[in-house]
């Protein structure tokens, strides 16, 4: 479905990523895992268009995507849930939820899509005339995880859910992601909770200073000794 | 109650109108591309001359001149933005603001060139109120339900529709609203339209009750500002309020003393307000 082939990019003078390759297939959970300061959240910003490709190719379903503006690619079907969840404050969560359905495709079936995504985020439904800014950080992480479904995405973008969230919180998290994958939906998945995130995706990557150092299932990389050394503690 | 002061009061309020209708249109602008049109006024004075012009010069009906003024304020709203604002969007404010406020000379001048100093009016006089013994003028109370009605279409508009809710996403979080599939430069250039749509609807208001001059923007920028800075930079229903009590102080001080008096007590409580609460009365 998702094809990026030696892309590279950066800020400025600053490269992020290096000929980074990478393959997600329909109805897959992909994780990226990596430290601090790897790229990972650079990878999403060019996967959505918010970071501009410098170089090699993306694909999607076959068709080239490198090089279009964020507000294009969420036509095409992929939606990103940014690190820190990012939703409006200052609107409620029923706005932040609307701002999601805004392309063509998407508001013409607003009612509909809304109707599924309170069905699977109970909570919102009872919070829907709340400010965004007044939920707990679950809640929230549900608000923008909502957010993004509300487009009818193919692809789920998602970086760093579990950022910033008290270990509880987190548990419920991946609970989320599971309950997205039980959808249908693929999954694309940026990480520092290795060990959870294991439990959750079918395959992932290790992503360090902006080079992919190991791909491989979840099974593999649970057992392979640079991840259980450096990020399970094993 | 004194007669007097409660028609001074209802004037107020009549006047608070319009004044609240450009302060939606600015703080609106101000809120989503966060630059300040110090020429909006003179965007008024635009609309004045196409409805005078319109009216008095081409014999069009009121309402088609009026209508079709609306459109055009909208369009040199989109011109602004175009032409002036979003080649120096990136730059220091303070550019944006020498910008628009060149373009406030440009606009002043163009028209004494073109129109000269002459004060003109539409020459329509509408009727006088009588309620027991308070005096209400009709353009007056008709200025002031069409502003109204204009502001609840305005609420309704970003409240209810999906360009609407972009619109205020993107005065909240302008770097991530891409992710939803909005287009900032889009919505940019619609916002500047509805600000000038809103400057174009308060001409057609204006051009009831004052005559038109290249200067007529100066009588009433100044209190803009005011108004939009004491309700908060921004904040729509702050600039909405404070724009009532404005033109209440100006009222009743008038009521009182006079105009010129009841301006500078007005600005004088603004400055007071500031020393208190220098980011708006309302602020969070």
């Amino acid at each position: 479905m998702l094809s990026l082939a030696a892309v590279s990019a950066g800020y400025g003078s600053f490269q992020a990523l290096f000929d980074v390759s990478l393959e997600v297939s329909q109805g897959e959970a992909v994780g990226v895992i990596g430290p601090n300061g790897a790229g990972k959240t650079t990878l999403m910003r060019v996967i959505s268009g918010l970071v501009p490709l410098r170089g090699g190719a993306m694909t999607l379903d076959g068709r080239s995507v490198g090089g279009l503006p964020a507000h294009r690619v969420i036509e095409l079907g992929i939606a990103h849930v940014p690190e820190h969840r990012r939703l409006f404050p200052r609107l409620t969560v029923e706005d932040n939820l609307r701002i999601g359905a805004f392309i063509p495709q998407a508001r013409a079936r607003f009612a509909e899509q809304l109707d599924r995504v309170y069905e699977l985020f109970p909570r919102l439904k009872d919070r829907r005339h709340q400010f965004a800014g007044t939920l707990s950080g679950g809640e929230q992480q549900m608000c923008a995880i909502g957010r993004a479904l509300m487009s009818r995405p193919k692809l789920l973008l998602m970086d760093e859910p579990s950022a910033g969230l008290a270990p509880l919180v987190v548990e419920q998290v991946f609970d989320l992601v599971r309950r997205i994958r039980g959808e249908g939906l693929t999954v694309l998945i940026v990480e520092q909770n290795v060990q959870q995130v294991l439990d959750v995706v079918d395959r992932a990557y290790l992503l360090e200073v902006g080079s992919i150092k190991l791909a491989g299932t979840s099974s593999d990389l649970k057992g392979h000794e640079i991840i259980r050394k450096a990020y399970l503690g094993l | 109650m004194d007669i007097y002061l409660l028609e001074a009061i209802i004037n107020g309020i009549l006047l608070g109108g319009v004044l609240a209708l450009l302060a939606l249109g600015l703080n609106l602008i101000f809120g989503v591309i966060d630059v300040v049109w110090i020429a909006y006024a003179d965007l008024v004075m635009c609309g004045m001359y196409m409805v005078y012009w319109l009216y008095v010069g081409f014999g069009w009906p009121l309402l088609l001149a009026c209508a079709v003024a609306i459109a055009g304020v909208a369009v040199l709203g989109v011109l602004v933005h175009v032409l002036i604002i979003a080649p120096i969007l990136g730059s220091a404010p303070i550019n944006q603001l020498l910008a628009t406020g060149g373009l406030l000379f440009f606009l002043q001048s163009f028209a004494t060139l073109l129109f000269g100093t002459d004060f003109r009016n539409l020459g329509i006089r509408l009727p006088i109120i009588e309620l027991g013994e308070i005096y209400i003028s009709t353009a007056r109370l008709l200025a002031f339900a069409i502003a109204l009605v204009g502001a609840i279409a305005l609420y309704f508009f970003l409240k209810r529709t999906f360009i609407g809710t972009a619109i205020r996403a993107i005065a909240q979080d302008r770097d991530i609203v891409g992710l939803m599939g909005v287009d900032q430069r889009r919505i940019y250039l619609v916002t500047s339209a509805i600000g000038g749509a809103l400057a174009g609807l308060a001409s057609c208001l204006l051009s009831l009750q004052y005559d038109v001059h290249p200067f007529i923007g100066n009588t009433f920028g100044p209190l803009l500002f005011m108004i939009c800075v004491l309700g908060g930079l921004g904040d729509m229903i702050g600039g909405f309020v404070a724009a009532f009590i404005i033109s209440q102080i100006i009222s009743i001080v008038g009521y009182y003393t006079n105009t010129e008096l009841a301006y500078v007590l007005a600005f004088a409580f603004f400055i007071a307000l500031m020393f208190v609460r220098p980011r708006g009365i309302f602020v969070r």
